[in-house]
């Protein structure tokens, strides 16, 4: 296969993303309540009682909704990446990855590119949000919508690949939703994305090192100081070594076979 | 006179290059045995039927041969490329048409064929135009803009055919594609497979449980129990089982082999 066909490839894996996602518009909205119920109701709430005192990135004193923001691009992202990992399990049931994965080109980099396509897709939600975050008069400065682009590209590769990891170990799609459990609210809420760390080790050291080792809380700081125009290197070795090693080893882990053999015993199989 | 995509048609000296050789493979699920030194060969320019009752092994064979899984004994070769060696770039001459439906349901037809194309490398003046051939071959030319989800059973396993056929492959896996059809969609899409090989010059191994479905000078492959039971030319199969209809000598072949 030449070079052209490789970019042809996941310029198609892409636009089918898109368009699925553009024909479920349920999802788009579902995607853009969930934070903006936090932001609207539970950071408004808090915001008289929480202030958050001069940390990096921040140069002032902030609101605890200006805080929370970074936490909420995160959560659109680790959702979607969820998500993107379910619709992975069906279409591996429904037979569709097999189409996939019948294409002349390294299974590599043909997730890699149903990993892109889906990240592509978590950005337009991400972007979306953040003009809605604009007009609710939240002081992100405006070279800092840009600047945090190639953050989000990267964790949302992560959590992408994460997701991958995963569909990887599933069999069924039943048991999809108990693995979500254990993942999504585990790592939303056991890191840096409603509270600052600091203010965790202070009620709970244990909880403050879970919440450091969580990858989830480097993806949410990659994308705060970006947003801010700043620098975090740890951060960025953190999400993208944690992104290497789940795309990694949901490579070696990945097996089309499973939903086939699920469905073996049906009628008509052999 | 043209095919398709505009190729001359194929000249009879054509027909018997092998497509796709099979040899000696076996396969096991942990320790469940479904394929048992398998040996055969798909030429081109016809259907080579592969029947066997359910449970005979036929998906698994197709998923050897599409590299879901490898084989963990013997050879599987498609235009003399080793499919395990060769890895990826062994399925470039490769159509598939899954038993399970595969096709997007949200999607429309022209959209579904799109982003296949799109997988094969072609470009978008060729998958426009390719498509526009494909599904008017198929009678589902003007089905080209309505979304999957509203065509009958018929209709969608004439889609998927047509984007099997998409990237011109030179050998064709049908698992089962008329499985679920009324008689009449499926002596079409049966004649009309017949047309395309004989047109095309394009291998085709199509698996069956339905003994109606092959013609006399097809290639046939009995598959029982994980063993291949008769191998041959349709006639040729069923004159050695001094039967009449190919229906008899089937059922006394998979009766022989111990096969429920």
């Amino acid at each position: 296969m030449r070079l052209s066909s490789y970019r042809r490839a996941l310029q198609g894996i892409a636009w089918r993303e898109i368009l699925r996602f553009l024909s479920q518009r349920e999802r788009f909205f579902a995607a853009l309540v969930r934070p903006l119920v936090w932001l609207f109701i539970f950071a408004a709430g808090f915001r008289a009682t929480l202030g958050v005192s001069i940390i990096p990135p921040y140069a002032t004193y902030i609101t605890y909704d200006e805080y929370v923001v970074p936490g909420l691009i995160g959560m659109i992202q680790l959702f979607n990446g969820m998500q993107s990992s379910l619709s992975m399990v069906y279409d591996r049931e429904m037979g569709s990855m097999r189409v996939l994965m019948t294409t002349p080109l390294p299974r590599w980099y043909l997730l890699l590119s149903r990993l892109m396509a889906s990240v592509l897709v978590s950005t337009i939600q991400v972007y979306t949000f953040l003009i809605i975050v604009y007009f609710y008069h939240i002081p992100i400065p405006l070279v800092g919508h840009i600047a945090v682009l190639p953050a989000l590209l990267l964790s949302g590769t992560m959590f992408g690949a994460l997701g991958l990891l995963l569909s990887s170990s599933i069999r069924q799609l039943e048991n999809f939703a108990g693995i979500m459990n254990f993942v999504i609210f585990p790592m939303f809420f056991a890191s840096s994305a409603l509270y600052p760390l600091w203010k965790i080790r202070e009620t709970s050291p244990l909880l403050y090192e879970i919440c450091r080792f969580n990858p989830f809380s480097w993806a949410v700081e990659l994308v705060r100081f970006s947003l801010y125009l700043q620098w975090n290197p740890i951060a960025l070795g953190i999400v993208l070594g944690c992104t290497v090693l789940f795309f990694g080893m949901a490579v070696v882990a990945y097996d089309p076979s499973f939903g086939i053999q699920s469905r073996r015993g049906a009628p008509g199989s052999n | 006179m043209k095919s398709i995509d505009g190729r001359a048609k194929v000249s009879p000296a054509f027909a018997g290059d092998a497509a796709l050789e099979v040899s000696h493979v076996s396969f096991a699920y942990g320790a469940k045995k479904v394929l048992r030194d398998v040996s055969f060969t798909v030429p081109r320019g016809r259907i080579t039927f592969l029947l066997g009752p359910n449970g005979a092994g036929k998906t698994t064979l197709f998923s050897l041969i599409t590299r879901l899984f490898d084989a963990t004994e013997g050879r599987i070769s498609i235009l003399g490329r080793d499919v395990r060696n060769t890895g990826h770039k062994a399925l470039a001459p490769l159509g598939v048409v899954f038993q399970q439906p595969t096709l997007d349901l949200d999607l429309t037809v022209r959209q579904n064929l799109a982003y296949y194309g799109a997988l094969r490398g072609l470009g978008r003046a060729e998958i426009r135009e390719r498509t526009s051939r494909c599904l008017a071959e198929l009678d589902m030319a003007e089905r080209i803009d309505e979304v999957v989800r509203t065509l009958n059973g018929g209709h969608r396993r004439r889609v998927e055919i047509a984007r099997a056929l998409l990237h011109r492959p030179t050998l064709l896996i049908l698992d089962e594609p008329t499985v679920g059809l009324d008689p009449d969609t499926r002596q079409a899409i049966v004649r009309r497979m017949h047309e395309l090989a004989r047109m095309e010059g394009a291998a085709m191994l199509w698996a069956s449980h339905l003994v109606d479905e092959p013609e006399t000078n097809d290639g046939l492959l009995v598959l029982s129990s994980g063993r291949l039971v008769a191998s041959g030319p349709v006639g040729e199969v069923v004159e050695q089982e001094g039967a009449v209809y190919l229906a008899e000598a089937y059922t006394r072949l998979v009766r022989r082999s111990g096969s429920p």
